[in-house]
């Protein structure tokens, strides 16, 4: 199918919970960040799913089993086309953070205290906690990459960092989910490549703003969440070079997984088998191949260029506002503006923000580490997406505008 | 119901746009007094996850009553818990547990922030304030 022409209005339409009043107003939705709102097109195959064509995959020889199946199947080549990767290379986990902890844990009987294991002070918790305790485990050190004092990386500082350090493997994020910024991911990949190390890329908020290239981006391991890109929540995916991602060690046991089973032992299938244990998410999958048929629907270079221009627009919008501080970095980012007003709690301002039906994220985001790096309690957030509007960022500055007066 | 929580909460009766309504909250909880800073410890903080809240809830033996303090880094919060204050303090164990937090809070028009996910400690207070009292009868 060729990729249509970027139309707004008919991609409005696309997002029935775009089209509802919050207290009363339009909702103008700015949290996409923390999860993307689903097209119908989405919805209509999870309940079609269910109505019409549920079964189990890969048992039983019924037709409504071998159909399932094929859908199921044909949703992992189309993941795998998406990131221009193999098949046998994607693995189904319920999340992100899950396809992150079966990497840890993967390694666990890999990694000793003659390790060294690189994070950054970007990173989500979700990138941070599973190797503090592979850390512990295994008593390899866990060290993060120098992170300049407003959250940017100084890339040849960190190169140099990644080349004297030496690490097993280095886990970075490729957007914060905090402040937007893109980390400029090739560089620190070959300097970790240089001296063999492993690298995972978290792709939770880049899959689907960046679509990335993961055979050029040569990393070993990516994690992203299909509901931060218009898919269903419960469902995650892992992608693994096929030799990084089959030498792991497996993560849960049990039906599916396994080739043989005796009382004493069994030996397991390959990957990808060898890591999907037990009944999948079924309609997960099929909501999120649906997901990718819509992005795919798009052209992402237009995509890009849309969401590129509506951040620029409610970028210059806010800092026209007296007593804004912007934290993000406006010149290499996804669409994401963390930011707070004087030294007001953010709570305070998006609980107001909710009274004109802005939908906007308060708090220090899963990122405790940054804010502590930042010097900040928290931040407001307003993560935009394809599906808004210049409307939307009109209503929403606008709205902060009568927030701040209500203040006084 | 006591007469502060009476007089607290009739200009928040009154407002009619939500926008007066926060603006009552919020300049309820400007007539609270602050906590002295050695009183903000990490014990004294009620679990929540976006603002921060400190409560102490103490028993007067002389009075048989309840004795609330409390303080937030946030203005609605802040607000909130005033109205909290205002509702159980100086009561007797007897008369909390008769006192329905959730109830008051729907007539006033604000129950939504009494919610899960607004994760602002103040269902956390009342809890607190409601064990509290429990532990007093029995």
């Amino acid at each position: 199918m060729p990729a249509l022409e970027f139309n707004i209005n008919k991609i409005r339409n696309d997002f029935p919970t775009l089209k509802q009043s919050i207290n009363d107003n339009q909702l103008v939705y700015l949290d996409s960040a923390a999860t993307t709102q689903k097209p119908q097109s989405v919805i209509d195959v999870i309940n079609e799913f269910y109505t019409s064509q549920n079964a189990n995959v890969h048992r039983g020889r019924h037709t409504l089993s071998e159909h399932a199946t094929t859908l199921y199947e044909q949703a992992r080549d189309k993941t795998a086309k998406y990131f221009n990767v193999l098949s046998k290379e994607i693995v189904w986990t319920k999340g992100a953070t899950e396809a992150i902890n079966l990497v840890s844990n993967g390694l666990r009987n890999r990694l000793s205290k003659n390790d060294t294991i690189i994070i950054s002070a970007l990173e989500h918790h979700a990138n941070i906690v599973p190797w503090q305790v592979l850390s512990e485990q295994t008593g390899a050190k866990l060290i993060a990459l120098p992170v300049n004092h407003d959250g940017t990386l100084n890339i040849k500082q960190c190169c140099d960092f990644i080349k004297q350090s030496k690490p097993s493997l280095l886990t970075i994020t490729q957007a914060s989910n905090t402040l937007g910024n893109i980390t400029n991911l090739e560089p620190l990949i070959t300097a970790a490549k240089n001296v063999d190390s492993l690298v995972l890329i978290d792709g939770a908020q880049g899959a689907m703003h960046l679509k990335p290239d993961l055979r050029k981006l040569n990393c070993d391991f990516y994690v992203c969440s299909s509901h931060k890109m218009l898919g269903p929540t419960g469902l995650g995916v892992l992608y693994g070079q096929y030799e990084a991602l089959n030498s792991l060690d497996v993560y849960q046991t049990g039906g599916e997984m396994i080739d043989k089973v005796y009382l004493t032992h069994s030996t397991y299938r390959p990957a990808p088998a060898k890591f999907e244990t037990g009944t999948p998410n079924i309609s997960g999958v099929l909501g999120f191949s649906a997901a990718l048929d819509y992005l795919n629907a798009i052209q992402s270079s237009e995509l890009h260029r849309y969401e590129q221009e509506l951040f620029k627009y409610a970028a210059e919008q806010l800092v026209t506002i007296e007593g804004i501080t912007i934290y993000s970095n406006l010149s290499d980012n996804i669409g994401t503006l963390s930011f707070n007003f004087k030294d007001e709690h953010p709570y305070d301002l998006a609980t107001l923000l909710d009274g004109y039906g802005v939908a906007v994220r308060a708090g220090h985001h899963c990122t405790q580490p940054l804010m502590a790096h930042l010097g900040l309690n928290g931040t407001l957030r307003a993560s935009f997406c394809f599906y808004n509007t210049y409307e939307d960022v009109d209503i929403f500055i606008n709205s902060l505008k009568e927030c701040i007066a209500l203040l006084d | 119901m006591t007469n502060t929580f009476k007089k607290v909460t009739e200009s928040i009766e009154k407002a009619s746009a939500w926008q007066q309504k926060y603006r009552e909250i919020m300049l309820l909880g400007k007539t609270l007094p602050a906590l002295p800073e050695v009183l903000k410890t990490e014990d004294a903080l009620v679990p929540g996850c976006e603002s921060k809240v400190w409560m102490f809830v103490e028993f007067d033996l002389k009075e048989n009553t309840l004795v609330v303090i409390g303080d937030s880094d946030t203005r609605i919060v802040k607000g909130l818990l005033a109205i909290i204050l205002a509702l159980y303090n100086g009561l007797t164990p007897e008369q909390v547990v008769n006192i329905n937090a959730y109830e008051e809070f729907d007539k006033l028009g604000l129950i939504s922030h009494l919610s899960a996910s607004r994760g602002n400690g103040i269902k956390a207070m009342v809890n607190k304030i409601q064990t509290m009292a429990q532990q007093k009868i029995s």
